[in-house]
């Protein structure tokens, strides 16, 4: 279903330009909490494994809590990083629920044991989302490394024999998966959990591995219309370039960094949303006067992000409207200019764009919080897979 | 963007919406003043909805100091309005933001 909106009197503006505009909170706000993680998927957005000694420590975090909830901000979306492998993140969590921000948090499942389903289940106002990249363990593990799958897949079970209720299964769409989600329907079918499909972007270690992960032209056809048929199937909105295919797919559609969507990092900086962690769209600290309020609402960065924007090269496409020319952390992070043609475009002007950007002239997310290659073992050196 | 606004269908059927009751905010959603009008949360369903005009969210706010429905319509909004607006509670009745009292 779509955004539901109540306007009573037509002709209103449309919503996605008032949306562009900005709103006085964020709708969608990410808060990685840590940059420590017990994995290393390839495609990691935020390019996690080690925290980071400038944490917000958790003084700080129910600070950032006490904000959001002045800012009525209904819920946030809890990342990392692992957040789980924070010694306080339940009692982040608790203080977040307690102050009416509800919660839901992305793990990879490795915390996630009988006990602590039983007592997820017992609160109200979280939400829990379990990441897998396969179906199966082979395809998964190729991507989020050797007995992720396994892992994941005991964290499920656990929520379902605790009653945890619908949570969500969260699969990022690559070329090795692109063929299973009847296959991932029925896995969320058989738990009773809610399917989420996500785009993948060539953001932190994504930027990597993303030339040979995306998907196909064709794959991403039949993902639209796998989707057009399953208005159900939760997608964070981040398929909207495919809405230039046709029937536009449900949910706002337009790029909504820095307007509805913004992430809280963990140290504190805030970026203009959770894909682009780059120094450009660093937009403040919520550790500067005035806090994360000012940040959002004053910060040269979002202002000049709700301003708008030109088509660019998409403006003689007749999609425009339904695609808004894609996403931005895409076209930043594979060379190509912000007001053109996402690199998925589905008319293949991404396409043809991407093969005249320079070796190397694409804007690199760097090395992040990734674990150098030589020490890497499993556990991370955080270790939290007990 | 987020799962809130690919809306969760609400567990089970609504009440019909009847305009000549009092309705009043469900107490699991909250209002969020915004520059279009309003947000509104719901905390139960987990979903979200524009109120798109500033007179919809107040209307909305105040259902309950009303007898019913109508009356609320009746004090705030234009006559050449109220039914488009009475089809915009309707939704929200529909979607259990608002509920009878
Ligand atoms: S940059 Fe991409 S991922 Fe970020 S809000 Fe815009 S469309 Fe979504
Ligand atoms: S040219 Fe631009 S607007 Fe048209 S489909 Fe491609 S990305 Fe979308």
């Amino acid at each position: 279903m779509p955004a539901s909106s109540t306007a009573p009197r037509l002709p209103a503006p449309r919503l996605t330009d008032q949306l562009k505009a900005g709103l006085d909170a964020p709708i969608c706000l990410t808060w990685e909490i840590t940059y420590g993680c017990n994995l290393a998927c390839i495609h990691c957005l935020s390019s996690s494994g080690r925290r980071d000694p400038r944490e917000l420590n958790t003084a700080e975090a129910k600070a950032v809590v006490d904000e959001l909830r002045d800012l009525q901000v209904f819920y946030v979306n809890i990342g990392g990083g692992e957040p789980t492998i924070r010694p306080d993140f339940y009692d982040l969590v608790d203080y977040s629920v307690s102050r009416g921000v509800g919660v839901k948090f992305s793990t990879n499942g490795s915390t996630i044991t009988a006990d602590r389903a039983k007592r997820l289940a017992g609160s109200d106002y979280v939400d829990v989302q379990i990441s897998i990249d396969g179906a199966d363990a082979v395809t998964n593990d190729a991507v989020r490394g050797a007995g992720s799958y396994a892992t994941a897949r005991r964290a499920m079970d656990h929520l379902a024999e605790a009653g945890f209720g619908p949570f969500k299964i969260s699969v990022v769409v690559t070329r090795d998966n692109a063929g299973q989600l009847d296959a991932f329907e029925a896995l969320a079918n058989g738990y009773g959990a809610q399917l989420r499909l996500t785009r993948l972007r060539p953001s932190g270690r994504g930027a990597d591995s993303w030339a040979r992960l995306h998907p196909t032209q064709q794959q991403q056809v039949a993902l639209y219309h796998w989707l057009i048929e399953r208005p159900g199937v939760l997608t964070g909105d981040s398929f909207f370039h495919l809405s230039a295919l046709g029937e536009a797919l449900p949910g706002l559609n337009l790029c909504g960094a820095g307007r509805v969507v913004c992430l809280i990092d963990p140290i504190g900086d805030v970026y203009a949303c959770p894909f682009v962690l780059h120094p450009e769209f660093r937009a403040g600290s919520v550790r500067d006067a005035g806090g994360f309020a000012r940040v959002w609402r004053q910060s040269d960065l979002f202002l000049e992000l709700r301003r708008p924007a030109s088509a660019g090269a998409c403006a003689s496409c007749g999609s425009y409207d339904a695609c808004q020319g894609g996403c931005m952390a895409a076209k930043f992070f594979t060379g190509l200019p912000l007001d053109g043609p996402d690199p998925e475009c589905v008319k293949g002007h991404g396409e043809a764009l991407l093969g005249r950007v320079a070796a190397g002239a694409a804007p690199s997310p760097g090395p992040g919080h990734s674990v150098p290659v030589r020490l890497r073992t499993r556990p991370g050196p955080v270790g939290a897979s007990k | 963007m987020d799962e809130a606004i690919a809306a969760r269908s609400p567990n089970g059927p609504t009440a019909p919406f009847d305009p000549t009751a009092r309705y009043r905010l469900d107490p699991d959603v909250a209002l969020r003043p915004e520059p279009f009008g309003a947000l509104a949360y719901h905390y139960g369903s987990r979903r979200l909805t524009f109120l798109r005009s500033a007179l919809l969210a107040e209307v909305v706010r105040d259902l309950e100091s009303h007898d019913s429905v109508d009356a609320a319509l009746t004090a705030s909004v234009p006559e050449a309005e109220r039914p488009a607006y009475r089809r915009a509670l309707a939704s929200l009745a529909d979607s259990r933001f608002i509920r009878a009292c």
